[in-house]
């Protein structure tokens, strides 16, 4: 209930204690504040700073109660001040009286009502929050219909700029301290503070202006945001919606839209493999903003600044309304729906016959649903007839192929949330929670204290060193090595009861990497989570859209399994042949010997120009898409499907639970497992996915039994660990949270409060490149990386880290390379 | 008549009475000595018997305080001094530590010996520059003569006293904030559990002691608890030092037993200004409710001012006469509390802030009568509904005031302004303003 009662709960019977409250006698786990018991029995005490989430304050006094409590001798004596609710634990035999029950407690918090809104602006009118404001509500409330004061209230110019995001409006501050708090308590990012006193208390960044001194040093690059300021925080924007005035405003939404004429529709946010619970407020089709959903399972009250800004990607000028054909001169076209299926379905039939480049190769793209990703898993195999299917755009291998066959696909729900928060040892593998899992760092960090954490990886990352993590420094390629020969400490704290070893998508080109995890899970007892980066990735693997992985989970190799899903589709046979994975799917394309590509929503950015290349060259190329991109530019036809928002789907979260949604709006646009079905039927078949029931109810029905799941990888680390020089680097990277990424274009804000995109290195190997602070990388491509450079303490020499995509920097675009391989470094004049 | 008997003043007049030898030709760190031989237990009973409370403002008794704390678990404790004195009227730290710094020093190693603690922390008010160095020049001192530092007196018992600067503010003097100040944060009271006793500085046991209650201790070690506890009142034992200032011939710090009263020490500072009389005082700095000419035989203990209804405080007695405007006194103390308001809380912050600014209007001539209600109601807003004391110290002149002069705040109203003349309550001349100035 409480935060000290849950985490008491869980060690072993909950302890319980009976008082009254307005009357009413109630039992809640010893532990719990009188403010939470009341709401056990429906009293709703008002309150401003107290947040269930963060610890109490006890700053606003809103919520001010009469208390008795039973002295040492069993009489109930009466303490002699109201107590503040929120932060007074409620005892046995306590006797509570709200303001339902009590004058001296209605009286309190009608005169602390009457105080905060002597300095409150009366501008509800023109207030983001009017309409949807704790303090306009419980002002209405508990408060008195006429303020007596007459004197003048406090002003302050407005706003100030926190982040490029947050906006603050120091003038409605209640000075409740949960976004300071929140900052410091949750992110561990305290990018605001109180500053001043009295009733000039505000708060901010301990901006010179306002201090008239100067009150920092500067921070170093790495922590500043691309607008200059330090301390910009992933998870900001929650400040926003826990903030209980209009305090802090949405540089986005700021004077767009009145909550009233707002429609909200519960949904899953698509950007990241947590499957956040998130609201999406829209008007007229459009979304207006979004805000994070308590889902006490998966995200609590939290959602990252992407999760939560990132949404004007799909109402872009370059969304797709029309399906595109290609036409005699070259060039895409508008066409009506039966015309471009009409075409596809020519050139899917025509080269699934073409003799030289022959077969289909199918790339979802790894943001599908799980029912867009079973559509496209069937299309591949019952209509195209092929295995050749891979969800996965990103570095992949032949080892994690057996590995999400073996050990992730079919296998339910595995480690969850809160077993990450439980768990006395975390060992993190080729994973960077701040950027890559969102809010699982969030939850990790909860239990910082208590938790010993791990992370294999090249440096000390600024969110790994927010969770106290330990570094077991490697370099790129090297983790198999590094995770079969582990300190002694690490595997001692992995053999604790609940430890997880969580392993990142990048582990896919570490070679032996998998196996070893497999080999250190099983002599250790931890348990293992794979934490991909996209959002549909588990899904993916759980609707077979991996060449050797069938839906539910069987092997394409197991005859069992194929026999039940030849029932369970009502064909013939499926696909004899081994399928492929995306590498040999575009080599193959790449050498003309593939006759059409169907490619989900997928970008040019993520691979390396080679990719671009393979597209090309392909005869046929089909893309399912919801805006016009890099790939709909080489496609001969081109399908729009809906972005999540205008769609019902599935995401599957890392833990392998299932995220359903539905549309939170209408509109025509169709989901891409419709929209392959009216394709299979274009070419006579019945793909019988037309809407996501129909998906559902044939998913629900596949079952697989262990016998024909795929066996586990067996691969040797590489004999000789990668090693670099200053000039001859191994790269390392990943892709920052707040990025380049297509699903954050049309939106600067939050764009602004990115990481300055820096290239790091060691000490040494900064000292021996000589540079005034700027490199240039180059990798096998044409391309480089120029960059500023900064020495990173724990780093391995000839090591060179660089953001995967950030702005002006991608490395498997611009360099041609996956990280692991040797890049050449050259320190520039400044 | 009760005479006055210094102990902790009493070196006060010595030349040079800061330094170690003189505070050592006058017997100094004897007590230290008798003390190093002593059960840390003993110390502290002793301290028990002596009565001594705490001389802060809120009288805890002391030797209870430090039996409060959590036992020895091997790990670190703490003894904090507490010297951020800062409240209007309050006097006795500042001066003390300028003349007898030594007192302070000896009766904190002793403390340290009882609570076993091996790092105490001095925090001195920011703006007494002069006080922070004579304190450090004091702890180098006793640190070379090996009062202070590793095996003290060949006790095998070590001791570090680090003095800490404040920023200036007038919260840090309460407990929690001056704890988290002394941490390197942003000064402000703090949730109680966890309790000071039992994870506070550094998150680990912690005793919170004022000035002169430390500096009482050596005199209880060297001169036994029955010779501290034979003086005072029944409840409020010992000496201590009562501050006067204000209109009062011979302002200063008077030292003697608990309990003495007003008029013994008016006659003993030689009275209230020539050719004036009392008008109100406080008992214990603008923290405490004003009293009146009505009180002057009011013993000056815990219980005995708690009963003319005010409270003791710091025995900060400020002394007004007729000349002096009640409404406007109060003026100035609300615009303390406001601009001490620490912000933390919505009645002490917020409050004070309209207070200030209806008291304002009274001075102005430009309050109604309802004003006056309005500042009873704003302070019944306040008054045990803030975070910590802070606020509930703003309200005490306000309400106590206008109880015992309602008559002045309505000439405000009716008169359109003050109905007294500022310069008269001056201490030294004003010129009078040239004509046409105004009031």
């Amino acid at each position: 209930m409480t935060t000290t009662a849950g985490a008491k709960a869980d060690a072993n019977l909950v302890t319980t204690i009976t008082a009254t409250i307005d009357g009413f006698e109630v039992t809640v786990p010893k532990g719990t504040l009188i403010i939470r018991a009341a709401e056990d029995i429906g009293v709703e005490i008002p309150r401003f700073c107290d947040h269930p989430a963060l610890e109490p304050a006890g700053a606003c006094r809103q919520c001010l109660v009469e208390v008795a409590a039973p002295d040492r001798d069993g009489n109930l004596t009466p303490m002699p001040k109201p107590q503040a609710s929120c932060s007074v634990e409620l005892t046995a035999g306590m006797v509570v009286k709200t303001q339902e029950t009590s004058e001296v407690a209605d009286r309190a918090q009608k005169g602390v009502m009457e105080l905060l809104l002597i300095n409150h602006p009366l501008d509800c009118p023109v207030c983001d929050k009017g309409g949807e404001c704790p303090l306009q509500n419980q002002a209405m409330s508990h408060g008195n219909a006429e303020s007596r004061f007459r004197d003048q209230k406090r002003t302050f110019e407005k706003p100030i700029v926190l982040t490029s995001e947050v906006l603050l409006d120091r003038e409605r501050c209640v000075l409740c301290q949960r976004c300071t708090r929140f900052s410091e308590q949750i992110p561990g990012d305290p990018f605001i503070e109180l500053q001043e006193r009295g009733a000039t208390s505000q708060v901010g960044l301990l901006d010179v202006d306002v201090l008239d001194f100067e009150g920092f040093a500067a921070s170093g690059l790495p922590t500043e945001d691309e607008s200059g300021r330090p301390f910009s925080s992933y998870f900001a924007g929650n400040t926003i919606q826990i903030c209980p005035v209009g305090a802090l405003t949405s540089a986005a939404y700021r004077f767009r839209a009145r909550p009233f004429d707002l429609v909200s529709s519960p949904s899953i946010a698509e950007h990241d493999s947590s499957g956040s619970a998130v609201r999406i407020d829209h008007r007229r089709g459009k979304v207006m903003r979004r805000l994070a959903i308590n889902d006490p399972l998966v995200n609590e009250d939290w959602i990252t600044d992407k999760d939560r800004f990132a949404f004007r990607w799909q109402d872009l000028d370059d969304r797709l309304t029309h399906p595109l054909v290609r036409d005699d001169a070259g060039v895409l076209v508008e066409a009506s729906w039966p015309e471009a299926l009409e075409r596809a379905a020519a050139g899917l039939a025509n080269a699934m016959v073409a003799t030289k480049a022959k077969g289909v190769g199918v790339l979802p793209g790894g943001r599908v649903t799980l029912e867009d990703a079973y559509a496209y898993g069937k299309f591949a195999r019952a209509v195209l007839g092929t295995n050749d299917i891979d969800a996965r755009w990103r570095a992949t291998s032949e080892e994690e192929h057996a590995f999400l066959a073996s050990s992730v696909a079919g296998t339910g729900i595995g480690v969850t949330f809160a077993d990450l928060e439980k768990a006395p040892a975390v060992l993190m593998v080729s994973f960077e929670p701040e950027d890559e899992g969102g809010v699982v760092f969030l939850r990790l960090r909860k239990s910082r204290g208590s938790q010993k954490v791990f992370t294999i990886a090249p440096f000390l990352s600024p969110g790994a060193r927010k969770l106290d993590a330990t570094l077991v420094p490697a370099v790129p390629g090297a983790e198999g090595a590094v995770l079969a020969s582990l300190p002694h400490d690490v595997v001692a704290a992995l053999k604790g009861d609940g430890a997880v070893i969580i392993l990142g998508e990048r582990i896919a080109s570490a070679r032996g990497g998998l196996t070893a995890a497999l080999a250190l899970a099983d002599s250790t007892g931890a348990r293992l989570a794979w934490i991909p980066r996209r959002a549909g990735e588990r899904g993916a693997v759980e609707a077979g859209a991996l060449p050797g992985v069938l839906p539910g989970g069987g092997s394409a190799g197991s005859a069992g399994a194929k026999i039940a899903l030849v029932r369970t589709w009502g064909i013939e046979s499926l696909p004899a042949a081994y399928g492929r994975g995306l590498d040999d799917i575009l080599a193959a394309a790449a050498s003309g010997h593939l006759g059409a590509l169907v490619l989900g929503g997928v970008s040019l950015d993520d691979l390396p120009p080679s990719a671009e290349a393979a597209i090309k060259k392909a005869p046929f190329v089909v893309s399912l898409e919801v805006r016009r991109s890099g790939v709909t530019e080489l496609a001969d036809v081109v399908l729009p499907v809906a972005p999540p928002s205008e769609k019902a789907g599935t995401f599957v979260n890392w833990e392998g639970r299932p995220r359903a949604f539905e549309a939170a709006f209408e509109t025509s646009a169709v989901s891409d497992h419709r929209a392959l079905d009216m394709l299979a039927r274009a070419m006579g078949a019945d793909l019988g996915t037309p809407t996501v029931d129909a998906v559902r109810a044939e998913l629900d029905s596949i079952t697989v039994d262990d016998a024909a799941r795929a066996s586990r990888p067996s691969f040797a680390a590489p004999s000789s660990t990668p090693r670099g020089t200053a000039v001859h680097a191994v790269l390392a990277s990943w892709h920052l949270l707040v990025d380049a990424g297509a699903l954050q274009d049309g939106e600067p804000h939050l764009a602004g409060t990115g990481r300055v995109a820096v290239a790091r290195v060691s000490a040494a190997t900064a000292a021996t490149l000589g540079s005034a602070g700027v490199v240039r990388v180059s990798g096998a491509g044409r391309g480089s990386i120029t960059l500023p450079v900064v020495a990173t303490p724990g780093m391995a020499d000839g090591v060179v880290w660089l953001p995967a995509n950030s702005p002006g920097a991608n490395t498997a675009r611009m360099l041609g390379v996956w990280p692991g391989a040797s890049v050449t470094v050259k320190g520039l004049g400044a | 008549m009760t005479a006055l008997d210094p102990v902790l003043t009493c070196t006060w007049a010595t030349p040079q009475s800061w330094t170690l030898s003189a505070y050592e030709a006058g017997g100094g760190y004897s007590a230290l000595k008798k003390a190093a031989k002593m059960a840390p237990a003993d110390i502290t009973q002793a301290v028990k018997e002596s009565g001594l409370r705490g001389r802060g403002g809120a009288g805890f008794p002391t030797g209870m305080k430090w039996n409060f704390l959590a036992a020895p678990d091997g790990g670190p404790r703490y003894l904090v001094v507490n010297a951020d004195e800062s409240e209007p009227g309050t006097c006795k730290d500042v001066p003390l530590i300028m003349a007898s710094p030594h007192l302070l020093i000896e009766g904190a190693i002793i403390t340290a010996l009882a609570i076993q603690c091996d790092h105490a922390f001095i925090y001195v008010r920011g703006e007494v520059v002069h006080v922070y160095r004579r304190l450090l020049a004091a702890v180098a001192e006793a640190r070379k003569a090996g009062y202070l530092g590793r095996n003290i007196l060949g006790t095998g018992f070590d001791l570090e006293i680090t003095v800490h600067a404040g920023a200036g503010a007038y919260i840090c003097g309460e407990e929690s904030a001056l704890l988290d100040s002394l941490e390197g944060r942003r000064g402000q009271p703090r949730l109680k559990p966890p309790f000071p006793a039992v994870k506070r500085l550094y998150a680990r046991p912690t005793t919170v002691n004022n000035v002169e209650t430390i500096a009482s201790v050596p005199g209880i070690i060297d001169r036994g608890a029955a010779w501290f506890a034979g003086m005072g009142t029944e409840k409020s034992k010992g000496h201590v030092i009562y501050s006067l200032s204000g209109h009062v011939e011979r302002p200063g710090q008077y030292e003697g037993p608990m309990g003495m009263t007003l008029r013994e020490l008016l006659a003993l500072a030689g009275g209230v200004r020539k050719g004036h009389h009392l008008k109100f005082w406080t008992p214990g700095g603008s923290s405490t409710p004003i009293l009146t000419d009505k009180h002057l035989d009011v013993p000056l203990d815990y219980e005995g001012v708690e009963g003319a209804g005010s409270m003791l405080g710091t025995r900060a007695l400020q002394i007004f006469d007729e000349t002096t405007c009640v409404v406007r006194a109060v003026a100035r103390w609300t615009e303390f509390y406001k601009h001490e308001s620490c912000g933390k809380c919505t009645p002490c912050r917020e409050g004070t802030f309209w207070l200030s600014q209806i008291y304002e209007r009274l001075e102005r001539g430009e309050g109604t009568e309802a004003d006056i209600e309005q500042l009873l109601d704003t302070s019944r807003s306040i008054l045990g509904r803030s975070f910590c004391a802070l606020g509930d110290s703003a309200t005490m002149t306000i309400s106590s005031s206008i109880a015992a002069f309602r008559e002045e705040y309505l000439a405000h109203v009716s008169g359109h302004g003050c109905p007294t003349d500022p310069r008269a309550t001056a201490l030294f001349a004003v010129p009078a303003k040239k004509k046409g100035a105004g009031a």
